[in-house]
């Protein structure tokens, strides 16, 4: 539909460069938002209400990246410092007087709308570190990674404090692909590594219990089948349940049953892949694959470094998105609250994402642009 | 294209280093789906299946009880308990609250119980609820709170068939009476069936039915509910009148051996038992013994007959109504009636004149007619608890038990047992097995008492109850009644008492043709009188009468009738 030579398509071609569009990249996305609605409607035991309140978001979500794709790469490049300084304090403001749910303290109520700062930092940290790195020599000397490391950790540390460790990680990881991808040395990501291992064993003593819980779960989810384990031995027969072919849609017996819980949120994998099986669960990652390379494509061929590290950035964060949900949800990794993008219902991080992809059109349209 | 990267020569590695971790990333997410989907699929699929798939035992109703026309005496109604799973309950405790309201218990008595059970699936919170409390707790849809089937026994006919019924328990199984006795008949064998059930326990489909309920069978009693009535009736009556601490009527049908009527005093209501003690639910006419008195005289004239030493018109000297045996006991008569036959023993009841025949037969003969009409026996009631009562073996009788066992001390029995000789008597001679069915395997009757020697002691005791009789006051109007009376002082510890007597009528009725054997015993009542011609004669009379009204029998003495110029149902009741 969307590479045909036909003259309607054309037309549609056009529109999108008058609105600063990626063709390949929106065509992914409305796939995904499809697949989405589609397994929310059985993941909510049909709700149309629930699919409404995902539509509206969507809606709003996409509008967001519109937007974004129409702003200049200059305009974000100078205002890349600012966001990032505001979400810092808004961060802190977060600890000292947010709103707590679920037992963390997220949310900053507005008055109209309750707003998570730490969304935000999903976008302002990659540009606060790009804006640094593109003004710098690369690869980047010793005392301009140092530069970097405060800058990544400092809000990843308020975040880790809320707590809230999903967002906390993909914040995390948005910086260091910028750090990876400016060309930190090699020595210094071994030594990293070295680091980390070294240093696990304290980080362990930091954590709170039940995310040390759900780490030792993720080992052996039997040791606790009614609490901690619950999730994940519930989430693991889903999947396993839906064989080559699946279940089909809306007879998935775990998510309809309601024994899969976080069944229409965090854990919608599983409900996806109970009912379309391996094939399902292949075309859906297909799907992410072919946004991540179009993302990553885009990054290769991004006119400097800023556009260049950013892009990048924000196209393996979407990566380890996926990534972390699927490995989540089939029990190899531990569970951490990172939402499937674009599948799962939920506003917030949604927004994020769409404002993400609008920067990457923005890279690779204003990039044309500026070519011709 | 891409001018920047010049400039740094790793990032071609750089690129083949993140498509590589990129390329791992996604591979080891297709080789977990693959793993959990294919080779993993069986094994999680049942464990999905034994989450999800439940087999539900499917409740079986218990027999019904009925009497001998087929009126109910014990039915299952359904009914629901409220059960739950303690760990889903308790995680959403602000509905407790609601919860424990709606049980009409205290919310931290729930809570206690859920938490002493949260290692378990399944709790009762409260079984047998109302229909309304029921429908009150579905509508409360509390996660983990559900309601289950099951039946719960009722009795129509309350406190009248208490004792032969019995009871079951809130399992429902039999733990009393005619419940236990029959319980592998009555009770139903649960079905099983398998059901999808959610994560709240609620059932979302039947899948397939494993094996069908089978409900279980009806149970037809020999009682007949009209003369049960009729019998509870006047006993409760009688006793409440009496003062008395308790009473038994027994209603035997002399040829079949079926029970028709048993009841006593005090009793209690099945339907709600709640706090009574355990004393009330004895069925005494089966479980309590007590020591015949001059009851047993007939058995003693019957011994006399058959041994061919005397004979109904042998004339025995009581004089002067006081007989010293052995150099303890002196048998005592309530005045000297002088010479009497064994008319004149009955209608007096003499203890003299039966010392004096027990003394002049050897002991054998005596001990074998009350070993043959049933006494120190267990009857072939089956009911549960019953008691043997005790008949000394003749070899250990010294003179004084000889002769007091000839007037019905040093022996014990039921009221059934003493039903069951006198339905012997009833039906010359021949015993049938006592038996609370109406469907009873037929056996024959044994021969346990000469038939002439039966027919005649029998109508020896047509005197009984003639105006001069001990039992004037047993006679039915139109019907020739054959019954003694007696009168037991009970004994207490260190020999007996003064003051406590068991005043008792037995009887046979109509003597032409002998349909019925009836027992009433009155325990110690406390209102001045305690003949057992004052006291228990009186029940029976007004028993038998309506009994054989009801049951359509003929009258057989029609005279007195044409005399009184009365239609039948004009008759004293």
């Amino acid at each position: 539909m969307f590479d045909g030579e036909t003259p309607r398509e054309t037309l549609g071609r056009a529109v999108a460069r008058l609105l600063h569009l990626d063709f390949a990249l929106l065509g992914g996305l409305l796939l995904l938002a499809a697949i989405g609605l589609t397994i929310l409607y059985s993941a909510s035991g049909e709700e149309s209400a629930m699919l409404l309140r995902q539509l509206v978001r969507l809606g709003a979500a996409f509008a967001v990246m519109v937007l974004l794709a129409n702003l200049p790469m200059q305009s974000l490049r100078l205002w890349a410092p600012w966001v990032y300084g505001a979400g810092v304090l808004l961060l802190l403001l977060v600890l000292l007087v947010g709103d707590i749910g679920k037992g963390a303290q997220r949310w900053l109520d507005l008055g109209v709308i309750r707003f998570q700062p730490s969304e935000l930092m999903k976008l302002a940290v990659p540009l606060m570190l790009a804006w640094y790195f593109a003004e710098k020599p690369l690869p980047p000397a010793f005392r301009h990674l140092a530069v970097a490391a405060v800058v990544l950790l400092l809000p990843v540390a308020l975040i880790v404090k809320q707590p809230d460790l999903g967002t906390a990680l993909l914040v995390a990881s948005a910086g260091l692909f910028v750090i990876f991808l400016a060309g930190m040395g090699w020595r210094y990501i071994v030594g990293l590594l070295v680091l980390a291992a070294a240093t696990a064993p304290v980080a362990w003593h930091y954590l709170h219990d039940y995310q040390r819980r759900r780490v030792l779960t993720l080992l052996d989810p039997e040791r606790d089948p009614l609490g901690a384990g619950y999730h994940i031995i519930q989430s693991k027969i889903a999947v396993g349940s839906g064989g080559l072919y699946g279940k089909g849609w809306l007879n998935g017996t775990q998510s309809q049953l309601e024994f899969l819980p976080e069944r229409s949120t965090d854990f919608i994998f599983a409900v996806f892949t109970e009912e379309f099986g391996l094939l399902g669960a292949l075309l859906l990652i297909a799907v992410y694959l072919f946004i991540i390379f179009r993302g990553l494509y885009i990054a290769v061929r991004a006119q400097d470094t800023f556009a260049r590290l950013l892009a990048g950035s924000l196209s393996l964060t979407f990566f380890v998105y996926v990534f972390v949900n699927m490995g989540m949800v089939s029990g190899i990794l531990p569970v951490v609250g990172v939402p499937l993008p674009l599948v799962s219902y939920g506003g917030t991080s949604m927004v994020t994402l769409m404002a993400a992809f609008g920067i990457l059109m923005s890279v690779n349209s204003h990039r044309r642009l500026i070519s011709k | 294209m891409m001018a920047t990267d010049a400039s740094a020569p790793s990032y071609r590695m750089r690129r083949l280093f993140v498509l590589g971790l990129f390329a791992l990333g996604m591979l080891t997410l297709v080789a977990r789906a693959a793993d959990l989907q294919l080779l993993k699929r069986d094994f999680l699929r049942n464990e999905g299946d034994a989450r999800q798939l439940r087999v539900l035992p499917v409740p079986a109703h218990r027999g019904m009880i009925t009497d001998r026309n087929g009126e109910p005496l014990a039915i299952s109604t359904p009914i629901d308990s409220v059960w739950a799973n303690p760990q889903e309950t308790l995680a959403a405790p602000e509905r407790l609250n609601a919860l424990a309201r709606v049980l009409d218990m205290r919310q931290r008595d729930l809570e206690q119980r859920l938490n002493e059970r949260a290692g378990r699936e399944f709790v009762y919170l409260r079984r047998h609820v109302t229909p309304g409390m029921a429908a009150q707790v579905r509508a409360l849809d509390i996660p983990g709170v559900g309601l289950q089937r099951e039946y719960r026994r009722y009795y129509p006919m309350a406190e009248v068939s208490a004792h032969v019924l019995g009871f079951t328990d809130i399992d429902d199984r039999g733990q009393e009476g005619m419940e236990l006795a029959y319980d592998e008949w009555l009770v139903g064998s649960a079905g099983a069936k398998r059901v999808i059930r959610d994560r709240l326990g609620r059932v979302i489909r039947d899948v397939e039915s494993i094996r069908p309920a089978r409900p279980g069978r009806d149970l037809a009693l020999s009682i007949d509910q009209r003369l049960q009535y009729l019998a509870y009736r006047e006993l409760k009556a009688q006793v409440q009148a009496e003062g008395a601490r308790g009473g038994s009527v027994v209603i035997l049908d002399v040829q079949s051996g079926e029970v028709l009527a048993m009841v006593n005093q005090p009793s209690y209501n099945p339907n709600n038992r709640g706090s009574l003690r355990g004393d009330v639910f004895r069925n005494r006419a089966v479980t309590d013994l007590f020591e015949p008195g001059s009851t047993i005289k007939p058995f003693t004239v019957v011994a006399a007959l058959e041994s061919g030493r005397y004979r109904a018109d042998s004339i025995i000297d009581t004089s002067p109504g006081r007989l010293a045996v052995g150099r303890h006991l002196v048998v005592k008569d309530f005045r000297d009636y002088g010479r009497i036959d064994m008319a004149g023993l009955l209608v007096k009841s003499s203890n003299v004149a039966a010392t004096r025949i027990a003394l002049g037969l050897e002991p054998r003969q005596l001990w074998s007619v009350f070993q043959r009409v049933g006494f120190g026996q267990l009857t072939s009631s089956g009911f549960p608890g019953e008691a043997v009562g005790q008949l000394p073996p003749y070899a250990r009788w010294r003179e004084v038990e000889r002769a007091t066992l000839s007037y019905g001390y040093g022996l014990s029995m039921t009221p059934l047992q003493l039903a069951q000789a006198y339905a012997a008597l009833g039906n010359d001679g021949e015993m049938a097995n006592v038996t609370f069915l109406r469907d009873a395997p037929e056996t024959a009757p044994r021969r346990v008492i000469n038939p002439e020697v039966a027919r005649q002691v029998r109508h020896l005791l047509e005197g009984t109850v003639s105006d001069q009789g001990t039992g004037a006051r047993a006679a039915v109007a139109g019907y020739r009644i054959a019954g003694k009376t007696g009168t037991a002082r009970k004994s207490v510890a260190g020999g007996y008492s003064e003051d406590r007597y068991i005043a008792t009528f037995a009887g046979i009725a109509p003597l032409g043709a002998p349909r019925l054997a009836m027992v009433v015993t009155i325990d110690e009542p406390s209102r001045g009188d305690y003949y057992g011609g004052l006291v228990a004669a009186p029940v029976f009379g007004r028993v038998m009468a309506g009994a054989l009204r009801l049951l359509d029998v003929a009258p057989d003495d029609l005279p007195e009738l044409r005399a009184d110029e009365h239609p039948r149902e004009g008759g004293p009741a």
